[in-house]
């Protein structure tokens, strides 16, 4: 039993209001207030992360006991899976405040973007941690409504623009997600995840249960940027201020979109070959046709949003794969090693766009534009962000012995060990079109002028920018520890017990 | 059956509008609407016909009740509307302010 869950909430809630409150009265509040919770968030989610292990602990808000073991409160659940995703949301918020100290100064109205902020967290924390099923539709609304704020910040025609489309498009989202809820209380009588998997198990309607888990599924494709649902994206993330962008692309999508999406399909639904055949198209489609979108990007900012797409592509791909593996029954650890690889890539995928993105608002910091064709030789007069850029850049195209080269190695050898050839041939070519791509990216803003054809006044970014960039390269170096057989036992495994083990989350939960 | 069907096409309508129209605070308006087509299926589905009120009566325990659930629910689906709508009209509102226009034919400075 973990005593600290509902601090993942409470703190960064209470941060925000504070924020609000006092904010205006003490000069260097609010960028101190949020840097400690974030701080604060980052060494209890570690802590969880260590003592979890195998275990699952339950809150349930308020002391709601179940009644005849049905449980009729609140829960927030905390199992190796939410650790992880809670360990990433806390890591790269901190990284990303750290940033926006020197990043954020620049804007009016500082207050307002470390509160947004720390709602953005809250409601993050809330969705992974949440048990059940209307709550995570909350905690979705409250994340996403700071996230279209935050979007907007800058308020000019861009921002503007980008984030009405990601509102109208979030919206329809909502709604499709609330329908989907609606139908499934509608059957089941009950919004524990927990609960309504054994009333489920009990029979159903396969018609029925496939409208829910298409609603679902779109819902939360929508969310998580899936390719036919991608249009908002490379706008929204490349509009927003770059700490924003890190955590747009580097967290959001995964806690509210894709960390959803494997939490309900594995832990809620019964898998079916249906279902996991067409979660495998998905994200063959985003992984190949993202990344031939991202090719011919000039905007660095645009370029970084679209391999987003292509990088969830993997995630969902291989998570596909294991659940294909575990709907026909046959080679178990086939679909455990897929998983865990999808899992590995998606902490991977945190750690690298994350960095890309504060790269990219320190070229923009120092130079004033995005635009590729009009930077060039910044390797002599910003050599470290050359040097964590160029790290994250082999990191994403998978170079090693950077992280993203042994999260690929495993999907890719777990998709060939299922026999899906095709797939693995698809993630191969992807991952060279990736680096052909930040090859491009390496070369115009690095190396390619001579020095003297810019201005000589550029200058590195300051210390906090610098600070927070040299630590998530670090991250990306020492992620590829995972690699090691008898690290992921005590990291992956726990993750992708809950998910592979069909009636453990819900025997857990409901006691039995 | 009906009432849902109704519901549905009142979705749909909310759909149709968002897709066709050109002005922002029409869109808004179908976005409110689809909006509550659901609220309007959530409360739908928490009812009991020949329900009453569930506040339970020691002196005559056998009536049917209404599912409250549902209710709450939707109570807090409206909250969370209510401020996804003002962050929206927040916004066109700004955004008349840049371009001057609400025609959403004249916002086209960023591609898909």
């Amino acid at each position: 039993m973990n005593p600290l869950i509902p601090f993942f909430v409470a703190v960064p809630l209470a941060g925000a209001f504070l924020t609000m409150i006092l904010g205006r009265f003490i000069p260097h509040l609010n960028k101190s207030l949020a840097t400690i919770i974030l701080l604060f968030l980052t060494f209890i989610s570690f802590w969880s992360l260590f003592t979890t292990g195998e275990t699952v602990s339950v809150y349930k808000v308020g002391g709601w006991e179940a009644v005849n073991s049905v449980p009729i409160g609140i829960y927030l659940v905390l199992d190796g899976f939410s650790a992880l995703l809670l360990c990433v949301i806390s890591c790269i918020g901190l990284m990303s405040v750290v940033y926006s100290i020197s990043y954020m100064a620049r804007y009016s109205s500082e207050n307002y973007f470390y509160a947004l902020f720390c709602l953005m967290v809250a409601g993050m924390n809330g969705v992974v941690l949440s048990g059940d099923i209307f709550n995570i539709f909350v905690f979705l609304e409250i994340s996403t409504i700071s996230s279209y704020a935050l979007v907007a910040f800058g308020v000019e025609k861009n921002e503007l623009e980008a984030t009405l489309k990601y509102q109208v498009l979030g919206a329809i989202a909502s709604f499709l997600i609330l329908f989907a809820i609606g139908f499934i209380y509608w059957k089941a009588k009950t919004l524990n995840i927990a609960d309504i998997r054994t009333a489920f198990s009990e029979g159903h309607d396969a018609r029925y249960y496939l409208l829910v888990q298409i609603l679902l599924l779109s819902g939360f494709g929508l969310k998580a940027a899936m390719i036919p649902f991608h249009a908002w994206l490379p706008d929204a993330h490349s509009s927003a201020p770059s700490p924003i962008s890190a955590m747009l692309s580097g967290v959001l999508i995964k806690a509210i979109g894709i960390y959803v999406i494997i939490r309900l399909f594995f832990n809620m639904f019964e898998i079916t070959e249906g279902m996991a055949i067409v979660i495998t198209t998905l994200g063959t489609l985003s992984m190949v046709v993202g990344v031939f979108l991202a090719i011919g990007q000039w905007d660095i900012k645009r370029l970084l949003a679209y391999h987003s797409i292509s990088q969830m592509g993997y995630v969902v791909m291989s998570v596909g794969i294991g659940m294909l593996l575990i709907a026909r029954g046959l080679r178990s650890e086939v679909a455990a090693l897929a998983i865990s690889g999808g899992i590995f890539h998606l902490l991977n995928h945190a750690a690298f766009k994350g960095l890309l993105f504060l790269n990219a608002g320190a070229i923009e910091y120092s130079i004033g534009t995005r635009d590729l064709r009009e930077m060039g030789g910044l390797a002599k007069s910003m050599p470290v962000t050359s040097a964590t850029s160029f790290a994250a850049s082999l990191a994403i195209s998978g170079i090693p012995p950077f992280n993203g080269f042994f999260s690929k190695l495993i999907i890719i050898v777990a998709a060939v060990m299922g026999h899906f050839y095709f797939l693995a041939a698809m993630a191969a070519i992807v991952s060279i079109i990736t680096l052909a791509s930040f090859m491009k990216f390496q070369r115009y803003a690095f190396y390619n002028k001579e020095q003297g054809e810019l201005k000589s006044d550029i200058k590195e970014v300051p210390v906090p920018m610098l600070a927070s960039m040299i630590i998530l390269a670090v991250i990306c170096l020492l992620l590829s520890v995972l690699a090691i057989p008898g690290v992921r036992e005590t990291i992956l495994s726990p993750a992708t017990d809950i998910l592979m083990d069909q009636m453990k989350y819900s025997s857990h939960i409901t006691g039995m | 059956m009906i009432v849902y069907l109704l519901c549905f096409i009142l979705f749909l309508t909310g759909l149709y509008g968002v897709i066709t129209r050109r002005n922002l605070i029409k869109i808004a308006i179908s976005l409110s609407i689809m909006e509550f087509s659901s609220f309007l299926f959530l409360a739908l589905i928490g009812y009991v016909d020949g329900g009453v009120v569930p506040i339970v009566d020691m002196a005559d325990p056998v009536k049917t009740y209404v599912d409250p659930l549902p209710q709450a629910l939707v109570l807090t689906a409206i909250v969370i509307g209510l401020a996804t709508t003002a962050m929206l009209m927040a916004v066109i509102i700004r955004i008349y302010r840049k371009y001057g226009t609400f025609d959403i034919r004249e916002i086209n400075k960023l591609r898909g």
